[in-house]
Protein backbone atom coordinates (compact mmCIF):
# COMPACT_ATOMS: atom_id res chain seq x y z
CA UNK A 1 0.00 0.00 0.00
CA UNK A 2 2.94 2.34 0.83
CA UNK A 3 3.88 2.00 -2.45
CA UNK A 4 0.74 2.88 -4.29
CA UNK A 5 0.36 6.28 -2.47
CA UNK A 6 4.01 6.67 -2.63
CA UNK A 7 4.36 6.16 -6.21
CA UNK A 8 1.05 7.84 -7.03
CA UNK A 9 2.60 11.30 -8.11
CA UNK A 10 4.79 9.40 -10.81
CA UNK A 11 1.58 7.27 -11.86
CA UNK A 12 -0.05 10.79 -12.32
CA UNK A 13 2.65 12.05 -14.65
CA UNK A 14 2.03 9.51 -16.73
CA UNK A 15 -1.56 9.48 -16.61
CA UNK A 16 -1.05 13.57 -18.05
CA UNK A 17 0.47 12.15 -20.83
CA UNK A 18 -2.17 9.41 -21.28
CA UNK A 19 -4.94 12.83 -21.05
CA UNK A 20 -2.89 14.90 -23.29
CA UNK A 21 -2.61 12.12 -25.67
CA UNK A 22 -6.39 11.41 -25.43
CA UNK A 23 -7.34 14.86 -25.86
CA UNK A 24 -5.59 16.04 -28.54
CA UNK A 25 -5.76 12.47 -30.49
CA UNK A 26 -9.79 12.71 -30.20
CA UNK A 27 -9.97 16.70 -31.01
CA UNK A 28 -8.01 15.62 -34.45
CA UNK A 29 -9.91 12.45 -34.91
CA UNK A 30 -13.00 14.26 -34.47
CA UNK A 31 -12.25 17.08 -37.20
CA UNK A 32 -10.81 14.27 -39.36
CA UNK A 33 -13.83 12.59 -38.42
CA UNK A 34 -16.38 15.82 -39.55
CA UNK A 35 -14.75 16.72 -42.51
CA UNK A 36 -13.80 13.64 -44.23
CA UNK A 37 -17.39 11.72 -43.37
CA UNK A 38 -19.08 14.75 -44.96
CA UNK A 39 -17.25 14.66 -48.22
CA UNK A 40 -18.17 11.19 -48.00
CA UNK A 41 -22.38 11.84 -48.51
CA UNK A 42 -21.37 14.51 -51.28
CA UNK A 43 -22.22 13.63 -54.71
CA UNK A 44 -18.81 15.05 -56.38
CA UNK A 45 -17.05 12.46 -56.95
CA UNK A 46 -13.54 13.80 -56.12
CA UNK A 47 -15.11 14.62 -52.93
CA UNK A 48 -16.09 11.41 -52.00
CA UNK A 49 -13.10 9.90 -53.38
CA UNK A 50 -10.74 11.93 -50.85
CA UNK A 51 -13.04 10.57 -47.99
CA UNK A 52 -12.81 7.03 -49.57
CA UNK A 53 -8.79 7.02 -49.88
CA UNK A 54 -8.01 8.88 -45.98
CA UNK A 55 -10.71 6.23 -44.90
CA UNK A 56 -9.58 2.89 -46.28
CA UNK A 57 -5.53 3.87 -45.79
CA UNK A 58 -5.55 4.81 -42.29
CA UNK A 59 -8.39 2.48 -41.29
CA UNK A 60 -6.20 -0.68 -42.81
CA UNK A 61 -3.07 0.37 -41.23
CA UNK A 62 -2.06 -1.20 -37.64
CA UNK A 63 -1.70 1.99 -35.42
CA UNK A 64 1.37 1.00 -33.85
CA UNK A 65 3.17 1.00 -37.29
CA UNK A 66 1.83 4.17 -38.16
CA UNK A 67 3.17 5.65 -34.66
CA UNK A 68 6.70 3.92 -35.85
CA UNK A 69 6.52 5.54 -39.27
CA UNK A 70 5.80 9.04 -37.94
CA UNK A 71 8.02 8.52 -35.16
CA UNK A 72 11.17 7.44 -37.22
CA UNK A 73 10.69 6.54 -40.36
CA UNK A 74 9.40 9.68 -41.08
CA UNK A 75 12.63 11.70 -40.41
CA UNK A 76 14.72 9.43 -42.65
CA UNK A 77 13.09 10.57 -45.82
CA UNK A 78 12.20 14.03 -45.28
CA UNK A 79 14.62 15.05 -42.84
CA UNK A 80 12.09 16.66 -40.99
CA UNK A 81 11.87 14.97 -37.40
CA UNK A 82 8.54 15.44 -35.52
CA UNK A 83 8.73 16.00 -31.99
CA UNK A 84 7.39 12.41 -30.10
CA UNK A 85 4.67 13.29 -28.52
CA UNK A 86 2.81 15.20 -31.60
CA UNK A 87 4.12 11.78 -33.73
CA UNK A 88 2.12 10.07 -31.53
CA UNK A 89 -0.88 12.51 -31.25
CA UNK A 90 -0.44 12.50 -35.38
CA UNK A 91 -1.05 9.26 -35.14
CA UNK A 92 -3.66 8.09 -33.27
CA UNK A 93 -5.97 11.16 -34.20
CA UNK A 94 -5.46 10.05 -37.91
CA UNK A 95 -6.19 6.19 -37.28
CA UNK A 96 -9.06 6.51 -35.16
CA UNK A 97 -10.51 9.76 -37.83
CA UNK A 98 -10.70 7.33 -40.48
CA UNK A 99 -13.19 5.16 -38.19
CA UNK A 100 -15.09 8.11 -37.34
CA UNK A 101 -15.63 9.39 -40.76
CA UNK A 102 -17.36 6.18 -41.53
CA UNK A 103 -19.76 7.10 -38.59
CA UNK A 104 -20.48 10.86 -39.72
CA UNK A 105 -20.97 9.36 -43.11
CA UNK A 106 -23.63 6.45 -42.29
CA UNK A 107 -25.05 9.10 -39.56
CA UNK A 108 -25.43 11.57 -42.21
CA UNK A 109 -27.14 9.10 -44.87
CA UNK A 110 -29.12 8.01 -42.38
CA UNK A 111 -31.01 11.60 -42.16
CA UNK A 112 -34.73 10.76 -43.58
CA UNK A 113 -34.22 12.13 -46.74
CA UNK A 114 -37.64 14.01 -46.17
CA UNK A 115 -35.04 16.30 -44.51
CA UNK A 116 -32.76 16.96 -47.05
CA UNK A 117 -36.08 17.38 -49.10
CA UNK A 118 -38.11 20.11 -46.59
CA UNK A 119 -35.07 21.74 -46.74
CA UNK A 120 -35.10 22.60 -50.25
CA UNK A 121 -38.50 23.30 -50.62
CA UNK A 122 -37.34 26.35 -48.35
CA UNK A 123 -34.88 27.04 -50.82
CA UNK A 124 -31.74 26.42 -48.39
CA UNK A 125 -28.16 25.97 -50.21
CA UNK A 126 -26.42 22.50 -48.82
CA UNK A 127 -24.40 24.33 -46.64
CA UNK A 128 -27.44 25.63 -44.95
CA UNK A 129 -29.12 22.53 -45.15
CA UNK A 130 -25.89 20.29 -43.79
CA UNK A 131 -25.28 22.76 -41.17
CA UNK A 132 -28.66 23.62 -39.70
CA UNK A 133 -31.26 20.38 -40.59
CA UNK A 134 -28.73 17.34 -41.58
CA UNK A 135 -25.62 17.65 -39.08
CA UNK A 136 -27.76 18.40 -36.02
CA UNK A 137 -30.17 15.70 -36.27
CA UNK A 138 -27.30 13.06 -37.91
CA UNK A 139 -24.85 14.29 -34.38
CA UNK A 140 -27.25 12.51 -31.75
CA UNK A 141 -27.12 9.54 -33.96
CA UNK A 142 -23.35 9.97 -33.95
CA UNK A 143 -22.57 10.04 -30.24
CA UNK A 144 -22.78 6.41 -28.82
CA UNK A 145 -20.50 5.70 -31.52
CA UNK A 146 -18.27 8.31 -31.29
CA UNK A 147 -18.10 7.35 -27.25
CA UNK A 148 -17.04 4.07 -28.48
CA UNK A 149 -14.03 5.99 -30.45
CA UNK A 150 -12.70 8.35 -28.08
CA UNK A 151 -12.38 5.10 -25.09
CA UNK A 152 -10.66 2.84 -28.38
CA UNK A 153 -8.32 5.70 -28.44
CA UNK A 154 -7.62 6.20 -24.62
CA UNK A 155 -6.26 2.32 -24.58
CA UNK A 156 -4.81 3.04 -27.69
CA UNK A 157 -2.47 5.61 -26.24
CA UNK A 158 -0.79 2.72 -24.36
CA UNK A 159 1.29 2.22 -27.05
CA UNK A 160 3.36 5.39 -27.30
CA UNK A 161 6.27 4.02 -25.02
CA UNK A 162 7.10 2.48 -27.93
CA UNK A 163 8.43 5.43 -29.07
CA UNK A 164 9.90 6.80 -25.87
CA UNK A 165 6.77 8.29 -24.49
CA UNK A 166 6.28 8.17 -20.57
CA UNK A 167 2.42 7.37 -20.45
CA UNK A 168 0.34 5.47 -17.63
CA UNK A 169 1.56 2.01 -19.07
CA UNK A 170 4.94 2.79 -19.25
CA UNK A 171 5.27 4.55 -15.49
CA UNK A 172 3.59 1.10 -14.83
CA UNK A 173 6.39 -0.48 -16.58
CA UNK A 174 9.37 1.19 -15.09
CA UNK A 175 8.25 0.04 -11.59
CA UNK A 176 8.40 -3.47 -12.50
CA UNK A 177 11.57 -3.22 -14.02
CA UNK A 178 13.17 -1.52 -11.03
CA UNK A 179 11.38 -4.01 -9.04
CA UNK A 180 10.21 -1.61 -6.59
CA UNK A 181 6.78 -3.64 -5.99
CA UNK A 182 5.48 -6.81 -7.75
CA UNK A 183 3.70 -6.92 -11.23
CA UNK A 184 0.70 -7.37 -9.59
CA UNK A 185 0.45 -4.00 -7.86
CA UNK A 186 2.40 -1.98 -10.52
CA UNK A 187 -0.33 -3.09 -13.43
CA UNK A 188 -3.21 -2.83 -11.36
CA UNK A 189 -2.70 0.56 -10.34
CA UNK A 190 -2.41 1.17 -14.07
CA UNK A 191 -5.59 -1.04 -14.82
CA UNK A 192 -7.50 1.33 -12.53
CA UNK A 193 -6.35 4.33 -13.80
CA UNK A 194 -6.98 3.53 -17.61
CA UNK A 195 -11.32 2.34 -15.86
CA UNK A 196 -11.13 5.93 -14.26
CA UNK A 197 -10.74 7.45 -17.12
CA UNK A 198 -12.95 5.60 -19.48
CA UNK A 199 -15.91 6.26 -16.76
CA UNK A 200 -15.63 10.24 -17.22
CA UNK A 201 -15.36 10.06 -21.02
CA UNK A 202 -18.37 7.69 -20.94
CA UNK A 203 -20.06 10.30 -18.98
CA UNK A 204 -19.07 13.15 -21.14
CA UNK A 205 -20.63 11.54 -24.41
CA UNK A 206 -23.38 10.82 -22.10
CA UNK A 207 -24.23 14.38 -21.32
CA UNK A 208 -23.54 15.07 -25.05
CA UNK A 209 -26.13 12.57 -25.89
CA UNK A 210 -28.54 13.93 -23.49
CA UNK A 211 -28.14 17.32 -24.49
CA UNK A 212 -28.61 15.96 -28.17
CA UNK A 213 -31.89 13.93 -27.11
CA UNK A 214 -33.53 17.34 -25.84
CA UNK A 215 -32.94 19.38 -28.41
CA UNK A 216 -34.73 16.55 -30.84
CA UNK A 217 -37.83 16.41 -28.28
CA UNK A 218 -36.73 13.24 -27.39
CA UNK A 219 -37.42 11.66 -23.70
CA UNK A 220 -34.05 11.84 -22.21
CA UNK A 221 -33.44 9.86 -18.53
CA UNK A 222 -32.11 12.97 -16.86
CA UNK A 223 -31.21 10.83 -13.39
CA UNK A 224 -27.62 11.01 -12.08
CA UNK A 225 -27.24 6.93 -12.17
CA UNK A 226 -28.27 7.64 -16.22
CA UNK A 227 -25.38 8.79 -16.96
CA UNK A 228 -23.64 5.50 -15.87
CA UNK A 229 -25.75 2.92 -18.08
CA UNK A 230 -26.71 2.74 -21.29
CA UNK A 231 -29.62 4.56 -22.17
CA UNK A 232 -32.66 2.59 -22.45
CA UNK A 233 -34.34 1.59 -26.14
CA UNK A 234 -35.74 4.95 -27.67
CA UNK A 235 -34.03 7.28 -26.05
CA UNK A 236 -31.29 7.10 -28.81
CA UNK A 237 -32.60 6.21 -32.15
CA UNK A 238 -31.45 8.30 -34.88
CA UNK A 239 -33.29 10.29 -37.42
CA UNK A 240 -35.91 12.01 -37.53
CA UNK A 241 -39.67 11.18 -36.72
CA UNK B 1 -47.99 34.55 -77.02
CA UNK B 2 -49.14 37.43 -75.12
CA UNK B 3 -48.23 37.87 -71.26
CA UNK B 4 -51.53 37.58 -70.29
CA UNK B 5 -52.25 34.48 -71.88
CA UNK B 6 -49.56 32.64 -70.89
CA UNK B 7 -49.92 29.72 -68.30
CA UNK B 8 -48.27 30.41 -65.06
CA UNK B 9 -46.60 26.82 -65.16
CA UNK B 10 -46.43 24.65 -68.16
CA UNK B 11 -44.95 21.04 -68.98
CA UNK B 12 -44.37 20.52 -72.13
CA UNK B 13 -44.37 16.81 -73.40
CA UNK B 14 -42.45 15.81 -69.49
CA UNK B 15 -41.21 12.56 -69.25
CA UNK B 16 -40.22 10.85 -65.66
CA UNK B 17 -39.05 7.55 -65.27
CA UNK B 18 -37.14 6.05 -62.52
CA UNK B 19 -35.44 3.14 -63.86
CA UNK B 20 -38.14 1.17 -66.35
CA UNK B 21 -40.71 2.23 -64.69
CA UNK B 22 -42.53 5.37 -67.20
CA UNK B 23 -43.97 7.40 -64.75
CA UNK B 24 -44.31 10.14 -66.83
CA UNK B 25 -45.41 9.62 -70.48
CA UNK B 26 -45.02 13.04 -72.43
CA UNK B 27 -47.19 14.82 -70.47
CA UNK B 28 -48.41 18.19 -70.92
CA UNK B 29 -50.22 20.33 -68.15
CA UNK B 30 -50.89 24.41 -68.40
CA UNK B 31 -51.61 25.69 -64.81
CA UNK B 32 -52.78 29.61 -64.97
CA UNK B 33 -51.62 32.11 -61.98
CA UNK B 34 -53.89 32.18 -59.55
CA UNK B 35 -55.69 28.59 -60.21
CA UNK B 36 -56.76 25.98 -57.66
CA UNK B 37 -55.85 22.94 -58.99
CA UNK B 38 -56.38 19.19 -57.51
CA UNK B 39 -54.69 16.26 -59.33
CA UNK B 40 -56.54 13.22 -58.25
CA UNK B 41 -56.34 9.75 -59.42
CA UNK B 42 -54.75 5.98 -58.46
CA UNK B 43 -51.73 5.53 -56.66
CA UNK B 44 -48.61 5.51 -59.08
CA UNK B 45 -50.64 7.02 -61.68
CA UNK B 46 -48.02 9.99 -61.47
CA UNK B 47 -49.43 12.97 -59.56
CA UNK B 48 -47.14 13.38 -56.65
CA UNK B 49 -44.15 13.02 -59.27
CA UNK B 50 -45.81 16.44 -61.15
CA UNK B 51 -45.57 18.49 -57.83
CA UNK B 52 -41.78 16.92 -57.10
CA UNK B 53 -40.30 17.94 -60.16
CA UNK B 54 -42.04 21.32 -59.75
CA UNK B 55 -40.21 21.38 -56.11
CA UNK B 56 -36.79 20.10 -58.11
CA UNK B 57 -37.16 16.94 -56.03
CA UNK B 58 -36.98 14.86 -59.00
CA UNK B 59 -35.50 16.32 -62.41
CA UNK B 60 -37.49 15.54 -65.62
CA UNK B 61 -35.69 12.86 -68.37
CA UNK B 62 -37.29 14.56 -71.00
CA UNK B 63 -39.54 17.46 -72.23
CA UNK B 64 -39.43 20.56 -70.16
CA UNK B 65 -41.01 22.22 -67.91
CA UNK B 66 -41.60 26.52 -67.94
CA UNK B 67 -42.87 28.36 -64.76
CA UNK B 68 -43.55 32.04 -65.33
CA UNK B 69 -42.76 31.73 -69.38
CA UNK B 70 -39.55 30.85 -68.75
CA UNK B 71 -37.78 27.56 -68.61
CA UNK B 72 -37.96 25.71 -65.17
CA UNK B 73 -36.32 22.25 -65.41
CA UNK B 74 -34.01 23.60 -67.61
CA UNK B 75 -31.81 27.09 -68.94
CA UNK B 76 -30.39 28.40 -71.85
CA UNK B 77 -27.15 28.25 -72.52
CA UNK B 78 -26.75 30.42 -75.71
CA UNK B 79 -29.79 30.14 -77.33
CA UNK B 80 -29.33 26.24 -76.56
CA UNK B 81 -31.92 24.81 -73.66
CA UNK B 82 -29.69 22.22 -71.59
CA UNK B 83 -30.34 21.24 -67.93
CA UNK B 84 -31.21 23.24 -65.23
CA UNK B 85 -27.68 23.96 -62.66
CA UNK B 86 -28.42 24.54 -59.24
CA UNK B 87 -27.81 28.10 -59.55
CA UNK B 88 -30.46 28.49 -61.81
CA UNK B 89 -33.09 25.98 -59.86
CA UNK B 90 -32.15 28.11 -56.42
CA UNK B 91 -32.89 31.48 -58.19
CA UNK B 92 -35.98 29.75 -59.58
CA UNK B 93 -37.77 27.84 -57.36
CA UNK B 94 -38.05 30.97 -54.21
CA UNK B 95 -41.53 31.60 -55.99
CA UNK B 96 -42.56 27.81 -55.44
CA UNK B 97 -43.42 26.22 -51.54
CA UNK B 98 -44.53 22.71 -50.70
CA UNK B 99 -46.41 21.15 -47.97
CA UNK B 100 -45.37 16.95 -47.49
CA UNK B 101 -47.54 14.33 -46.83
CA UNK B 102 -45.30 13.39 -43.42
CA UNK B 103 -45.19 16.91 -42.91
CA UNK B 104 -41.00 16.73 -42.49
CA UNK B 105 -40.78 19.09 -39.55
CA UNK B 106 -37.05 19.80 -38.49
CA UNK B 107 -37.42 18.19 -35.49
CA UNK B 108 -34.03 19.76 -33.96
CA UNK B 109 -35.99 23.07 -34.43
CA UNK B 110 -38.90 24.81 -32.64
CA UNK B 111 -41.98 25.52 -34.22
CA UNK B 112 -40.99 29.09 -34.62
CA UNK B 113 -37.48 28.25 -35.98
CA UNK B 114 -38.82 25.59 -38.54
CA UNK B 115 -41.03 28.24 -39.42
CA UNK B 116 -38.44 31.48 -39.42
CA UNK B 117 -35.38 29.50 -40.95
CA UNK B 118 -36.51 29.49 -44.71
CA UNK B 119 -37.26 33.32 -44.69
CA UNK B 120 -34.14 34.37 -42.82
CA UNK B 121 -31.16 32.19 -44.43
CA UNK B 122 -32.71 32.10 -47.94
CA UNK B 123 -34.54 35.12 -48.91
CA UNK B 124 -32.43 37.16 -46.51
CA UNK B 125 -35.56 38.11 -44.47
CA UNK B 126 -34.16 40.18 -40.89
CA UNK B 127 -34.58 38.19 -37.77
CA UNK B 128 -36.87 40.07 -36.34
CA UNK B 129 -39.53 40.51 -39.08
CA UNK B 130 -39.44 36.54 -40.45
CA UNK B 131 -40.10 36.23 -36.27
CA UNK B 132 -42.86 38.59 -36.56
CA UNK B 133 -44.20 36.85 -39.45
CA UNK B 134 -44.17 33.39 -38.08
CA UNK B 135 -46.48 34.65 -35.47
CA UNK B 136 -49.22 35.77 -37.79
CA UNK B 137 -49.02 32.95 -39.71
CA UNK B 138 -48.89 30.65 -36.60
CA UNK B 139 -52.62 32.70 -35.48
CA UNK B 140 -53.67 31.81 -38.90
CA UNK B 141 -53.19 28.31 -38.56
CA UNK B 142 -54.29 28.30 -35.25
CA UNK B 143 -51.21 27.35 -33.05
CA UNK B 144 -49.61 30.69 -31.91
CA UNK B 145 -49.32 29.33 -28.07
CA UNK B 146 -47.10 26.36 -29.75
CA UNK B 147 -44.59 28.70 -31.01
CA UNK B 148 -41.71 27.84 -28.68
CA UNK B 149 -42.76 23.86 -28.89
CA UNK B 150 -40.71 20.92 -30.10
CA UNK B 151 -42.33 19.03 -33.44
CA UNK B 152 -42.25 15.94 -30.97
CA UNK B 153 -44.96 17.39 -28.91
CA UNK B 154 -47.29 18.32 -31.56
CA UNK B 155 -50.17 16.03 -32.92
CA UNK B 156 -49.96 15.15 -36.91
CA UNK B 157 -52.27 17.68 -37.69
CA UNK B 158 -50.45 20.63 -35.69
CA UNK B 159 -47.28 19.62 -37.40
CA UNK B 160 -48.95 19.88 -40.79
CA UNK B 161 -50.29 23.36 -39.78
CA UNK B 162 -47.00 24.52 -38.61
CA UNK B 163 -45.70 22.81 -42.32
CA UNK B 164 -48.29 24.98 -43.81
CA UNK B 165 -47.09 28.08 -42.28
CA UNK B 166 -43.80 27.05 -43.04
CA UNK B 167 -44.07 27.05 -46.26
CA UNK B 168 -46.80 30.42 -46.70
CA UNK B 169 -43.48 32.15 -44.68
CA UNK B 170 -41.42 32.19 -47.91
CA UNK B 171 -44.27 34.00 -49.31
CA UNK B 172 -44.29 31.38 -52.40
CA UNK B 173 -46.86 32.20 -55.78
CA UNK B 174 -47.35 28.27 -55.97
CA UNK B 175 -48.04 25.87 -53.36
CA UNK B 176 -47.64 22.53 -53.54
CA UNK B 177 -49.94 20.32 -51.34
CA UNK B 178 -49.03 16.29 -51.55
CA UNK B 179 -51.36 14.55 -50.22
CA UNK B 180 -51.05 16.99 -46.92
CA UNK B 181 -54.18 14.87 -44.91
CA UNK B 182 -53.36 11.44 -45.89
CA UNK B 183 -50.91 10.79 -42.61
CA UNK B 184 -53.53 12.15 -40.56
CA UNK B 185 -56.18 10.67 -37.92
CA UNK B 186 -59.44 11.23 -39.53
CA UNK B 187 -60.71 13.60 -36.92
CA UNK B 188 -57.83 15.75 -37.57
CA UNK B 189 -58.05 15.93 -41.00
CA UNK B 190 -61.02 19.10 -41.09
CA UNK B 191 -58.67 21.32 -39.09
CA UNK B 192 -56.31 21.35 -41.65
CA UNK B 193 -58.32 21.47 -44.65
CA UNK B 194 -60.23 24.26 -43.00
CA UNK B 195 -57.05 25.97 -43.07
CA UNK B 196 -56.19 25.32 -46.86
CA UNK B 197 -59.74 26.50 -47.61
CA UNK B 198 -58.65 30.36 -45.70
CA UNK B 199 -55.34 30.12 -47.68
CA UNK B 200 -57.34 29.65 -50.93
CA UNK B 201 -59.93 32.22 -50.03
CA UNK B 202 -57.68 34.81 -48.60
CA UNK B 203 -54.89 34.60 -51.22
CA UNK B 204 -54.16 34.70 -54.63
CA UNK B 205 -51.45 31.60 -54.55
CA UNK B 206 -51.99 29.45 -57.35
CA UNK B 207 -52.42 25.81 -55.82
CA UNK B 208 -51.68 22.36 -56.86
CA UNK B 209 -52.98 19.91 -54.45
CA UNK B 210 -52.87 16.04 -54.76
CA UNK B 211 -55.65 14.39 -52.31
CA UNK B 212 -57.45 11.93 -51.77
CA UNK B 213 -60.52 14.57 -49.88
CA UNK B 214 -62.80 14.54 -53.03
CA UNK B 215 -64.82 17.02 -50.85
CA UNK B 216 -62.58 18.83 -50.67
CA UNK B 217 -61.31 18.83 -54.46
CA UNK B 218 -64.99 20.54 -55.38
CA UNK B 219 -64.40 23.18 -52.63
CA UNK B 220 -61.21 24.77 -53.83
CA UNK B 221 -60.54 23.51 -57.36
CA UNK B 222 -60.95 25.35 -60.65
CA UNK B 223 -59.99 22.51 -62.30
CA UNK B 224 -59.43 19.14 -61.61
CA UNK B 225 -57.13 16.60 -63.65
CA UNK B 226 -57.75 12.85 -63.19
CA UNK B 227 -54.61 11.11 -63.86
CA UNK B 228 -54.52 7.34 -64.58
CA UNK B 229 -50.68 5.44 -65.52
CA UNK B 230 -48.85 8.83 -66.02
CA UNK B 231 -51.62 10.80 -68.46
CA UNK B 232 -54.52 12.82 -67.69
CA UNK B 233 -57.30 11.06 -68.42
CA UNK B 234 -59.84 13.76 -67.90
CA UNK B 235 -59.70 17.13 -66.82
CA UNK B 236 -62.27 19.74 -66.38
CA UNK B 237 -64.33 21.88 -63.57
CA UNK B 238 -65.07 19.95 -60.15
CA UNK B 239 -68.73 19.75 -61.17
CA UNK B 240 -68.18 17.65 -64.24
CA UNK B 241 -65.37 15.31 -62.99
CA UNK B 242 -67.56 14.71 -60.14
CA UNK B 243 -71.39 15.32 -61.59
CA UNK B 244 -70.67 14.27 -64.88
CA UNK B 245 -67.45 12.12 -65.71
CA UNK B 246 -66.54 10.99 -69.15
CA UNK B 247 -64.10 8.76 -68.82
CA UNK B 248 -64.69 5.19 -67.65
CA UNK B 249 -61.65 5.29 -65.85
CA UNK B 250 -62.66 8.33 -63.87
CA UNK B 251 -66.26 6.99 -62.84
CA UNK B 252 -64.64 3.68 -61.72
CA UNK B 253 -61.98 5.04 -59.95
CA UNK B 254 -64.50 8.03 -58.38
CA UNK B 255 -66.83 4.83 -57.26
CA UNK B 256 -64.47 3.28 -55.49
CA UNK B 257 -63.06 6.55 -53.85
CA UNK B 258 -66.52 8.08 -52.92
CA UNK B 259 -67.90 4.48 -51.56
CA UNK B 260 -64.99 4.08 -49.51
CA UNK B 261 -66.44 7.54 -47.96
Amino acid sequence: MDFVINSLPLYWEGALLTIRLTVFGAALAFVLAVVVGTLGTMRNKAARAVAMVYTEVFRGVAALVLLFWFGNSLQEITGFRLETEFAAILALGLNVGAYGAEVVRSSINAVPRAQTEASIALNMTWWRRTRLVVFPQAWAQMLPTFGNLVIELMKATAIVSLIGLTDLTKVADDFRASAVADTFTVYSVALVGYFLFAQVLIVLVRLLERRANRKLGRPTDDSLLGLLRPPSIGTTTGGAR
Amino acid sequence: MEPGNEPLIKFDKVVKKFGDNVVLDGLDLDVNAGERVTLIGPSGSGKTTILRLLMTLEHVNGGTIWVGGKPFSHMYRGDQLVPANEKYLREHRKTIGMVFQQFNLFPNMTVRKNVTEGPVHSLGVPKEEASERAVELLEMVGLADKIDAHPTQLSGGQQQRVAIARALAMRPEILLLDEVTSALDPELVAGVLDVLREIARGTDITMLCVTHEMGFARDVSDRVFMFDAGRIAESGPPEQIFGDPREDRTKSFLKAVLEHE
